[in-house]
């Protein structure tokens, strides 16, 4: 099945495309864009509730170095795919969050190890100099060492996002929603009569993931601070 | 060929009742997802060191190969393997091409800070002892770019054992095609927990493999921390 030579795959991805109804009509690519950077952002956001305290708080105490690659290398042997198919299988049933929690678990280790190396890694002079200003410890976290960790903070962000957004076509393969669906609706034919729409979702999803890269890269060099620009720059 | 048979109607998250009445297709399944990760990282490795080599010697190089490979490494996999399937087809090549590209960029950044690494009174020492260009790096520099390469290689691997999985949608997924035909088979639990438990071990077990091989080929490294 499926493995005769298909005619014109581009040729058909975009037809597929050039056809307005496709992208206007109910859960056409209007529609599951939306929904994928929905779920995409609840799991950013999800992700950053839990791993910037802890990363914050291990880089202002010292500890927590191991922590922090034990946790990614646990995360990076375990397959997002198992995650998707079994929390739909918890208590969550079929709901937003058994997708948005599997896919905040892998916007975790490139945000706690940031938020770590970002806080730990604060020139120590400015804190001692802080320090010797007569500020609490509490002050020379919010106003030292949090602001010298703001690029680390913003680069993490941006790595996490992506791979959020780049993970989430595979909910579609999971009843989870999002861009990936085209890619699977195209999957359920013959390869012959869904090749344009596998070869259109895939660039599609390829399109949105650089898209959330480009403008994240430009938005990391926007919050960071200007000194601190200048001295990456060197 | 995967297709399980189901005992328990109750659907438990385990079982070992469906582990031993499905212990071939659990095997073929394991053997399809080790050949998968092997291939694709013999692949990516035979690539990615010569481009690391290339990208240590050559600025220009540096940059145009680890930026084309960052925009390759943000494409999700499960797009890469939408736009190979029509070109070629419901195949196991979909995925080793899919898999080596990921490969490719972890093992040329960890060629090239190894390679970077490499102290440059080394390289002018063997220089005055008469090393030739190749020879220098065949003895000098690729054995201390090791451990460098090796942390690579081991990451990559791990990462290359949970992303196999993803093949399951072109049919060649090793365990991820019981994970994927578990949920659509009525979400058979058993099925999808057991094959999730394999794939993490066998993660697990090559990084413990290539930790103790990292050991074996850089006596130098262990006596030095």
């Amino acid at each position: 099945m499926g493995e005769e030579a298909v005619v014109n795959p581009i040729g058909a991805a975009f037809t597929w495309l050039n056809d307005p109804l496709n992208w206007t009509n109910p859960g056409g690519v209007v529609d599951l864009v939306v929904e994928h950077m929905y779920l995409s952002g609840l799991a950013v956001l999800l992700g950053c509730l839990i791993a910037w305290p802890v990363g914050v708080w291990l880089g202002h105490t010292g500890r927590g170095g191991t922590v922090t690659v034990t946790v990614s290398n646990l995360t990076r042997a375990i397959p997002t795919i198992a995650l998707l198919s079994i929390f739909p299988l918890t208590a969550l049933g079929f709901s937003t969050w058994s997708v948005v929690i599997p896919l905040a678990v892998f916007a975790v280790p490139p945000l706690l190890a940031t938020a770590y190396t970002g806080v730990r890694e604060a020139d120590p002079d400015a804190r001692d100099a802080a320090v010797g200003m007569g500020l609490s410890r509490f002050q020379v976290l919010t106003r030292v060492e949090l602001p010298l960790a703001v690029p680390h903070l913003a680069g993490g962000f941006r790595t996490a996002a992506v791979q959020v957004v780049a993970t989430a076509t595979l909910a579609a393969l999971f009843n989870g929603g999002g861009l990936g669906q085209i890619i699977a609706r195209g999957f359920g034919k013959t390869i012959a009569a869904g090749a344009g729409e596998i070869l259109a979702g895939g660039l599609l999803v390829a399109a949105l993931a650089l898209l959330v890269e480009g403008v994240l890269g430009l938005a990391e060099k926007y919050v960071t601070p200007r000194a601190l620009r200048v001295a990456a720059a060197r | 060929m995967l297709v399980a048979i189901r005992f328990d109607d109750k659907n438990p998250w385990f079982s070992w009742s469906y582990i031993e009445s499905n212990a071939q297709t659990l095997l073929d399944a394991l053997v399809e997802h080790l050949y998968l990760t092997a291939v694709s990282i013999v692949i990516a490795a035979a690539i990615a060191i010569p481009l690391g080599v290339l990208a240590a010697r050559s600025k220009a190089a540096a940059t145009s190969i680890l930026s084309i490979s960052g925009v390759m490494y943000t494409i999700p996999s499960l797009a890469v393997f939408a736009l190979l399937t029509p070109y070629l087809g419901l195949s196991s090549d979909t995925v080793v091409f899919g898999l080596v590209m990921y490969a490719l960029l972890i093992l040329v950044r960890a060629t090239l800070t190894g390679l970077r690494q490499v102290p440059s009174e080394v390289i002018d020492a063997a220089g005055g002892m008469g090393y030739g260009k190749g020879q220098l790096l065949a003895r000098v520099e690729l054995p201390l770019a090791l451990p460098s390469i090796m942390t690579g290689l081991r990451i990559a691997t791990v990462s290359t054992v949970a992303l196999v999985t993803v093949g399951a949608v072109v049919g060649h997924g090793g365990l991820g095609q019981l994970i994927l035909s578990g949920f659509r088979n009525n979400l058979y639990k058993p099925q999808i927990v057991t094959a999730t438990i394999m794939c993490v071990l066998l993660a697990l077990l090559c990084e413990v493999v290539l930790s103790l091989v990292t050991r074996a080929l850089t006596p130098w490294a262990r006596r030095r921390s």
